[in-house]
Order: structure tokens, then C-alpha cells, then sequence
């Protein structure tokens, strides 16, 4: 017996849309929820936006040198600050949406933007 | 020696139904040997006896076959009230509401395989909804929908074949459904 014939028309219908359905969910699953990204800013205007799900690093020039900041599996830190007292890398990691690390003698920032924004700041 | 006072009356539907209910918590129980990669995918082999159920019985005995199933195929996995057993519940829960109305489309255009395939949308939609309400309350659960809607597509359509095969052949439904 052939399978084929046993798909009657609507079945063809059904398993076209099932397999729209499922094309569709791949953008809205995968790059829909990938929104988050993390704001550098120096001298309190935008330098980049970093998205979340990708690795990089940058290098940001301020006024004292240069500030280099990661982003690794969905997490940012700077990695090092020119500042004498390193409060913005001695914080470490940032992965919620919200945070913050600022370097202010060097005039740089980096926040985590996106997703529900459950504070309006968070710093340490 | 006293006979027994209680006495219970069943019928032949009542035996009907016991019958298929049996064949499907084997294939349940098949079902939960195979090992898979990702916890949420499963073939669901039982849901074939609850096509042919729908398409021979009608919706009713469907559902009793469907439910009795899930509570029976709980007790033997040992997952009775756990988890598990909740979201097989509400996947055959969505399934059965599905199917409550694909079972109404026109026969000549509609057959078992798009029962299944709508009928496996709904399970892992009512699933994924328990889950994202109770197990586990975070939006990082809808990144597996498309590995989860690629699933039912697929083993919607398998068993939806296997039900439009079993039916369509003559031997199997004289000697298997009546008998068996």
C-alpha cells in the first residue's frame, strides 16, 4: 500500500501549515528573544551597543586610556579601566537587565539593556 | 458460601474500551523506553490507538481510552501526581479538546493525519504552557519551541500515518480492534 495515498487533500493542508508554523517559530524563538544587549557609553553619549548573545570584545577611548570591555556567553564586564581605583572591574560580571559598571574617571560606562526592566539602575 | 453483593455491570463498551486502553498504555510503555535527547520529546505512540479510537468509536470512547491511559500509564512508570504526569494530563487534556473538533471536519478531506498533526500541536502547546506556569516560570523555556513544534510536526504526521495505514487495512481492523 502506498503512504501517499493515504493523505487526503486536507491533510496536505494541515501539514503545510504545521510546517509554516514551524519556520515562523524559529525567527520568533530565536531572534526575538535576543534583544538584550549592552549600552557602552563615553562621555554620556551611546559608543556601541553589544549584543548579548554574541563574544566580543571592544576597546573604548576615554580621557585617561583605553577601557576594554567583554561581553562572554551573554554576560559583560570591563575587562580593564585605566582608573585608579577599578570599581568598574572589580564588579565583575553583569547579566541582568539593569546593571551597570561605570568607570567614571575614564567617562565610560556599560549597562545591560533589554528584555523587562525590572530596576531603572543597579550598581554596587 | 455467600455471594457477593456487590456486583459490577459492564457493558460491551465498557469492555471495548478496556481493551483499547490496554493496547494504548502498552505503547505507552514503549513509548517511555525509547531513549530521546531532549526531556519533552517523545513519539507518542499511544495517541495512534487514540486516532483509530476516534475514527471507529467516536469521540467519547476517545477520550476514555486517552485519559484512562494517562492515569494507568502514570501508575506503571511510577510517576502518578508527579510532574511528568501532569503534563502528559494536560497534553492529552489539549489534544482531546483539539480533536473534539477536528473530529468534526469532513471526512473527505480530512483524515487521521491532520487530526494527529493538529491534535500534536495542541498536546505540546498545553504542555508548554503548564510548563512555563508551574515548572518552570521563565521566558528561556519558549527558545526550545521550535525544536518542540519541529517534533510534533514530525511525529504528528508518523502516527498519524500509521492510524490511516492500520485503517485503511482490512485484516488489521477484523482481527486487531475487534479482538485484540
Amino acid at each position: 500500500m502506498q503512504w501517499i495515498s493515504l493523505l487526503r487533500p486536507g491533510d496536505w493542508l494541515v501539514a503545510f501549515l504545521g510546517t509554516v508554523l514551524c519556520a515562523a517559530s524559529f525567527p520568533l524563538a530565536w531572534q526575538g528573544g535576543s534583544a538584550d544587549k549592552a549600552v557602552v557609553r563615553r562621555g554620556g553619549e551611546v559608543f556601541a551597543e553589544l549584543d548579548l548573545s554574541r563574544n566580543r570584545h571592544i576597546e573604548v577611548p576615554g580621557p585617561l586610556g583605553t577601557t576594554t570591555i567583554a561581553v562572554d556567553r551573554r554576560r559583560v564586564r570591563v575587562v580593564s579601566d585605566p582608573g585608579p581605583h577599578q570599581y568598574c572591574v572589580r564588579q565583575g560580571w553583569l547579566e541582568r537587565a539593569g546593571e551597570i559598571a561605570i568607570c567614571a574617571p575614564n567617562e565610560v560606562s556599560v549597562q545591560i539593556v533589554g528584555g523587562k526592566e525590572t530596576y531603572d539602575s543597579l550598581s554596587y | 458460601m455467600t455471594r457477593s453483593v456487590t456486583r459490577l455491570i459492564t457493558t460491551p463498551e465498557d469492555h471495548r474500551i478496556a481493551r483499547l486502553a490496554a493496547a494504548a498504555i502498552g505503547l505507552a510503555l514503549i513509548d517511555a523506553a525509547i531513549p530521546l535527547p531532549l526531556p519533552g520529546v517523545k513519539p507518542g505512540l499511544s495517541n495512534i490507538v487514540t486516532l483509530i479510537v476516534l475514527a471507529r468509536y467516536g469521540w467519547g470512547t476517545a477520550a476514555w481510552v486517552c485519559v484512562l491511559r494517562v492515569i494507568a500509564g502514570g501508575i506503571l512508570l511510577g510517576q502518578l501526581l508527579s510532574p511528568g504526569f501532569f503534563m502528559s494530563l494536560t497534553g492529552a487534556m489539549f489534544s482531546l479538546l483539539v480533536l473534539a473538533g477536528a473530529g468534526r471536519l469532513p471526512r473527505r478531506w480530512f483524515g487521521p493525519v491532520s487530526w494527529s498533526i493538529l491534535a500534536a500541536f495542541a498536546h505540546i502547546g498545553g504542555q508548554l504552557l503548564l510548563a512555563r506556569l508551574w515548572l518552570i516560570p521563565h521566558n528561556g523555556l519558549f527558545y526550545l519551541v521550535p525544536i518542540f513544534a519541529v517534533a510534533a510536526l514530525a511525529f504528528g504526521i508518523i502516527n498519524g500515518l500509521i492510524a490511516a495505514r492500520l485503517l485503511a487495512s482490512p485484516s488489521f481492523m477484523n482481527t486487531g480492534a475487534h479482538h485484540a
